[in-house]
């Protein structure tokens, strides 16, 4: 994982379920580019391919509530988005982003000031996310999951424990 | 002393003697459940290169959300489901003929008051109706548990739900749930766990309970409790292997709960879910003679026996408004087996209602599918945008009475003047 994330925002609004995120159907998938290919799709719009000019998504309350898929977090990752910034994410997407290796930042304060398109730059080590000449904190994950993201994913997090014999 | 539900059964289940909320702690779940999802998990443990599962006893596996198979994908995901349970002898496998996951393992004994119980389904809280900790994970940490044995779960704050009065006529579990769903929001109790008490508890049957620990998932809840009483103990008693295998836990009288709220019974009326957010809620008198083609009778919240019975009572002796496609699907085959037996799956199919085999149907996308401009009334859980079928169809939800009064009319309509 990156400790520098930056890029251009997409915004979006409170309570971005999963469903929205990537449909039922198209949990016969796996894998990043092909679930990608179907993000937001239910939004209509020029979704997913208008997500592709950005690099970090922004939104409200409860983002990824409703299904515990995991696909949700590996679309988004697939689409090439670097980090999602909430006010707060529902409890399975928060696990299943870290388990995908997909770096999730709960900041509330940045919500209201930031526009589509802005720039932003996440320092991931220091919790710090910065725009528009000012900087907002946010809390890091728990120290003991960290490792999980650190090693890109609960899968290569397990393998790597399976290799050293610790399990 | 002073804990609630959730922290003493995670404080047991990682060996300390108490936890606080917001600790993180290492527990061990007593079932992981995969439904449809199985050969996510397996796929994740061939990557990892594990050979090994902690228990086989603890893991459960259930083939309900596109089932029988409807593509050769489906079926090649099936397969590896099938055969990843019979290499490792998971003696709690149950096929494409059983139903929904949830209500299998409940009905099969599989969930015990005080139990911990995770699985690749965010409704997974419906365990709660039963007094077990029940929480949704994706399928890569299925796959860890199944290998590791462990999950990390931070320790939930509790929200205390008083329940007073009694339902009017026409009213049930699933308007009470779409009342505080559309009162408290879609994320009013996220990241918490919810502890239902009143006297008006005791009254409900299991399968209200089923139906209020299920839906509240749509408030964010990482888990519920409905504490067991003899109702539940009368309910186990001829599912659990050993009856006297399993320790209910209770809340201290002195337990700190975050926030304390109460609901008044008598005073709801039969609630509908509006497009396209499950908070989106409205007494029925708000939306009568909304035109519907679609009605949805089935799920892990209202396909239930007693879902089917009541819109059966309902639909006795009258004819579904032509207009309307009602699909009937069973929660379980057990739930189908009674309906077939009490002759209510006759009554439901007299009246002009399409009978599925059993599993989670339509609410999964699995037939049902909706033509644009289409409009659906489904007891299922969710009706976000496109999640039966095109984005340009919609899906209102409400209970199992309120629907059949619907299908009847074509339109949205008001159960309670079927009960005067």
């Amino acid at each position: 994982m990156e400790d520098q994330i930056k890029g251009r925002v997409y915004k979006f609004g409170d309570n971005v379920n999963s469903d929205i995120i990537i449909a039922g159907r198209y949990l016969i998938y796996i894998d990043p580019a092909q679930l990608a290919e179907h993000a937001f799709e239910m939004l209509g719009d020029g979704f997913p391919s208008r997500l592709r000019n950005f690099d970090i998504l922004v939104a409200g309350r409860n983002f990824g509530c409703g299904s515990a898929r995991e696909q949700a977090a590996t679309a988004i990752k697939g689409l090439g988005i670097k980090a999602v910034v909430a006010v707060s994410f529902a409890r399975t997407f928060y696990r299943n982003a870290i388990n995908d290796a997909l770096p999730i930042v709960e900041c509330p304060a940045l919500y209201d000031v930031v526009a589509e398109g802005d720039e932003i730059s996440i320092d991931m080590a220091k919790g710090i996310v910065s725009h528009g000449g000012h900087e907002y904190g946010f809390p890091g994950i728990p120290a003991s999951v960290a490792k999980i993201l650190e090693l890109g994913g609960l899968a290569n997090y397990l393998k790597s424990t399976l290799e050293a014999g610790k399990l | 002393m002073s804990q609630t539900i959730a922290e003493k059964i995670l404080a047991r289940k990682s060996g300390q003697a108490r936890v606080s909320p917001g600790q993180i702690v290492d527990a061990y779940p007593d079932l992981v459940m995969s439904h449809t999802a199985t050969w996510r998990s397996v796929s994740v443990m061939k990557k990892i290169g594990a050979r090994k599962l902690y228990d086989p006893d603890r893991l459960a596996i259930v083939l309900d959300h596109i089932s029988p198979a409807k593509t050769e994908k489906y079926a090649a995901d099936q397969q590896t489901s099938r055969n990843f349970a019979r290499e490792f002898g998971i003696e709690k496998f149950y096929d494409v003929d059983a139903g929904i996951a949830h209500l299998v393992l409940m009905e099969h004994g599989h969930v015990r008051p005080g139990d911990l119980i995770v699985g690749t389904d965010s409704h997974c809280t419906i365990y709660g109706a039963l007094g077990a900790l029940g929480s949704g994970i994706g399928y890569t940490e299925v796959a860890s548990v199944w290998v590791t044995g462990k999950l990390w779960m931070k320790v939930p704050t509790t929200i205390k739900l008083t329940l007073e009065g009694g339902f009017a006529p026409g009213v049930g579990a699933k308007d009470l749930m779409l009342h505080l769903i559309g009162r408290l929001g879609a994320d009013g109790c996220g990241y918490k766990s919810v502890e239902f008490y009143g006297a008006a508890l005791r009254a409900m049957s299991i399968s209200e309970r089923m139906t209020m620990a299920n839906l509240a998932m749509e408030m964010g809840s990482k888990c519920v409790f409905i504490p067991p009483d003899e109702k539940t103990l009368e309910w186990l008693l001829s599912r659990l292997k050993d009856p006297a295998s399993y320790e209910p836990v209770s809340a201290d009288p002195d337990a700190h709960y975050e926030q304390s709220i109460g609901a008044e019974l008598s005073e709801l009326a039969p609630m509908v879910a509006c497009p396209h957010q499950v908070e989106n809620t409205k007494p029925v008198t708000e939306v009568l003679g909304t035109r519907i083609d679609q009605a949805f009778l089935g799920s892990c919240a209202n396909g239930k026996y007693e879902d089917l019975a009541i819109a059966a009572a309902i639909l006795k002796g009258r004819r579904v408004d032509p207009r309307v496609r009602l699909i009937v699907t069973p929660g379980s085959k057990e739930i189908m087996l009674e309906a077939m037996r009490s002759g209510v799956l006759a009554t439901l199919m007299e009246s002009g209602a399409l009978v599925t085999n059993p599993g989670c149907g339509a609410c999964a996308g699995d037939g049902g599918m909706m033509a644009d401009g289409e409009v659906s009334l489904s007891t299922a859980n969710r009706n976000f945008i496109g999640r039966m079928g095109s984005n340009k169809s919609s899906i209102y939800l409400s209970s199992p009475a309120t629907l059949a009064a619907s299908a009847l009319k074509g339109v949205i309509a008001d159960p309670r003047e079927f009960y005067c």
